[in-house]
């Protein structure tokens, strides 16, 4: 009886687009969902360090070293408050990374690519963020309160991303010969990944049902990516770039672009865990957070001293 | 013999290379740090530290005058002209290693940037005080840390002396001055490093027996970056930071 106040409680909270907050009464499944979705954005927003971080020490100015240094950093931080705010759900961030390494919590499938080139830091900007911002500013008016206000926030940092980006991108094929290779490279190897961040078809997404009911979702897979093939390919066009997609054209009756058909064995192949660097990622995080383990240890037995 | 135009060039040179360096090492923290907020705090001085090169690399930049730019002088000078002391230069090691390293450049710089702000050069003086507001965070971190780590379990204090006790040899060279102190000093424009001897050792004295760490002892300072001799480090660091722009000398990014 009490479940059945409490979800109709909180359905008719969702109807009038009212937030749901930590402490309201929600449905285990719609908790659940949660977790599973923000713990999952969380650990994308610190793998993606990794591949970034990669070209770190070979930034090839200090300019770029420095921005590319700080959107790091702002990656690092919406990983923070996004575990903060699947914190709120009543899971710790040490269950979470747990979840991660067993392989139960995974992360954006786009970071088991490898960046090859320093042009790779210019489409991981551009096209990786880019595609990320489509879904986070749909996401801003998701129904759960602390989600939604951390995407508010990360909005904000990720359009600063996608123009660094894209300035990368610019300045490159703005270059000599040899960068204008490199960045177009860079594109047809990133482009048709970016396009699989969005998802399988809405006709073939597993856990779009209830997310629609609970309005955590508000735009379909199929409808994002549409959103951010738009919005791309003139920006491509501008500098010159080609989109690595021969079927790729204006429809004018739709007024939006038709594209060729996304790889999804290769979707399923790098989601299954044989993308190039996906043992490489977890490796990564799996070892670092072990040889950490002392200084956490160090940090707890200080911190016990002190009361 | 220096003039001093020279003897400015080289000074600022020193700033902004040790900056550079230090930057490059912090960097390498980038999704190793022990805990997500770590890995932040490294990588934000990281950066505080890359800006602070800029700044001094490009006013060195102008005072040499023959068009060349911060980049240039950062990614295409060849290591015998770096002049980072070498206690930037040495590997990350392990996070205890990190945070002796960390405590014993922000306690120099922290003091050096002070005096520095005194600097009868009016761009020197505003980079350093910049730096001094940033350093002073570095340093608070860095002892926080060296307290932690000293006084946590037997395993991090362990690894911590340790730490302190390879990276004492390299304090010494922190204070020496060259050919370009001499002439600077006279002008107000540099600052006696000697001076700064005595703060400095007693800062980290009292610091370290806060943390129940031993202070350590060296027979021998190294020495050598002042006239431009390193360890074998700092030859793998150029050849990963400068590849890009040795690579592809015409491209601009």
């Amino acid at each position: 009886m009490e479940s059945v106040i409490v979800s109709s409680d909180f359905q008719s909270k969702i109807d009038q687009d009212a937030n749901i907050e930590p402490k309201d009464s929600m449905p285990d499944a719609y908790r659940e969902h949660l977790i599973r979705q923000i713990s999952q954005h969380a650990h994308s927003e610190v793998i993606g360090m990794q591949p970034e971080g990669n070209w770190i020490t070979r930034a090839p100015s200090l300019r770029a070293k420095q921005i590319l240094l700080a959107k790091i950093q702002d990656e690092g931080g919406h990983g923070l408050y996004l575990y903060s705010a699947a914190e709120t759900l009543g899971i710790s961030r040490d269950e979470m990374i747990r979840q991660l390494h067993s392989g139960k919590a995974k992360y954006s499938n786009i970071f088991n690519y490898p960046a090859l080139t320093w042009a790779d830091i210019g489409a991981i900007g551009w096209l990786v963020d880019g595609a990320a911002i489509v879904n986070q500013v749909s996401l801003q008016r998701t129904s759960y309160g602390p989600y939604a206000r951390a995407m508010v926030r990360i909005c904000k940092e990720e359009s600063f991303h996608q123009r660094q980006g894209y300035e990368i991108m610019t300045k490159m094929m703005n270059g000599t010969e040899a960068q204008k290779q490199m960045a177009q490279d860079a594109m047809n190897r990133w482009w048709w990944p970016s396009l699989m961040m969005f998802g399988p078809h809405d006709s073939d997404s597993p856990h779009s049902g209830n997310a629609f009911t609970w309005k955590i979702k508000r735009k379909s897979n199929d409808e994002l990516r549409q959103k951010f093939i738009d919005k791309t390919v003139q920006q491509a066009e501008v500098i010159g770039l080609t989109i690595p997609d021969p079927e790729l054209r204006w429809n004018e009756t739709k007024q939006m672009y038709d594209h060729g058909e996304i790889n999804w064995e290769e979707f399923k192949r790098v989601i299954n865990g044989n993308g190039p660097c996906n043992r490489q990622r977890m490796e990564h995080h799996m070892h670092v957070h072990a040889e950490g383990a002392w200084v956490r240890e160090a940090a707890e037995a200080y911190a016990k001293q002190q009361h | 013999m220096m003039n001093k135009q020279e003897a400015i060039f080289k000074y600022l040179v020193r700033l902004g290379d040790c900056a550079l360096i230090h930057g490059h090492r912090l960097s390498e923290w980038c999704s190793r740090g022990p805990i997500l907020e770590e890995d932040l705090a490294l990588t934000n001085m990281a950066l505080d530290n890359i800006g602070r090169a800029q700044a001094f690399l490009k006013y060195a930049a102008e005072v040499q005058g023959n068009g060349l730019s911060e980049d240039d002088l950062a990614y295409k000078r060849d290591e015998r002209a770096f002049y980072n002391n070498l206690l930037t230069e040495l590997p990350i090691g392990d996070f205890a290693f990190t945070i002796a390293k960390q405590l014993l450049l922000s306690v120099f710089e922290n003091i050096q940037m002070q005096a520095l702000c005194k600097s009868a050069d009016a761009t020197i003086a505003g980079i350093a005080a910049k730096s001094h507001k940033e350093v002073r965070y570095h340093l608070t971190h860095a002892r926080d840390w060296t307290m932690r780590l000293g006084k946590g379990t037997l395993e991090s204090n362990t690894r911590l002396q340790q730490a302190f006790n390879q990276l004492w040899m390299y304090t010494g060279e922190l204070f020496e001055m060259y050919e370009e102190d001499a002439i600077l000093n006279k002008q107000g424009i540099a600052i006696d490093l000697n001076e700064l001897k005595t703060p400095y050792y007693n800062t980290i004295t009292s610091i370290l027996n806060d943390s129940n760490i031993k202070m350590p002892v060296a027979d021998y300072m190294q020495t050598g970056s002042r006239k431009g001799i390193h360890t074998e480090y700092l030859g793998h660091i150029l050849s990963e930071m400068q590849y890009l722009q040795r690579a592809y000398p015409d491209a601009k990014w």
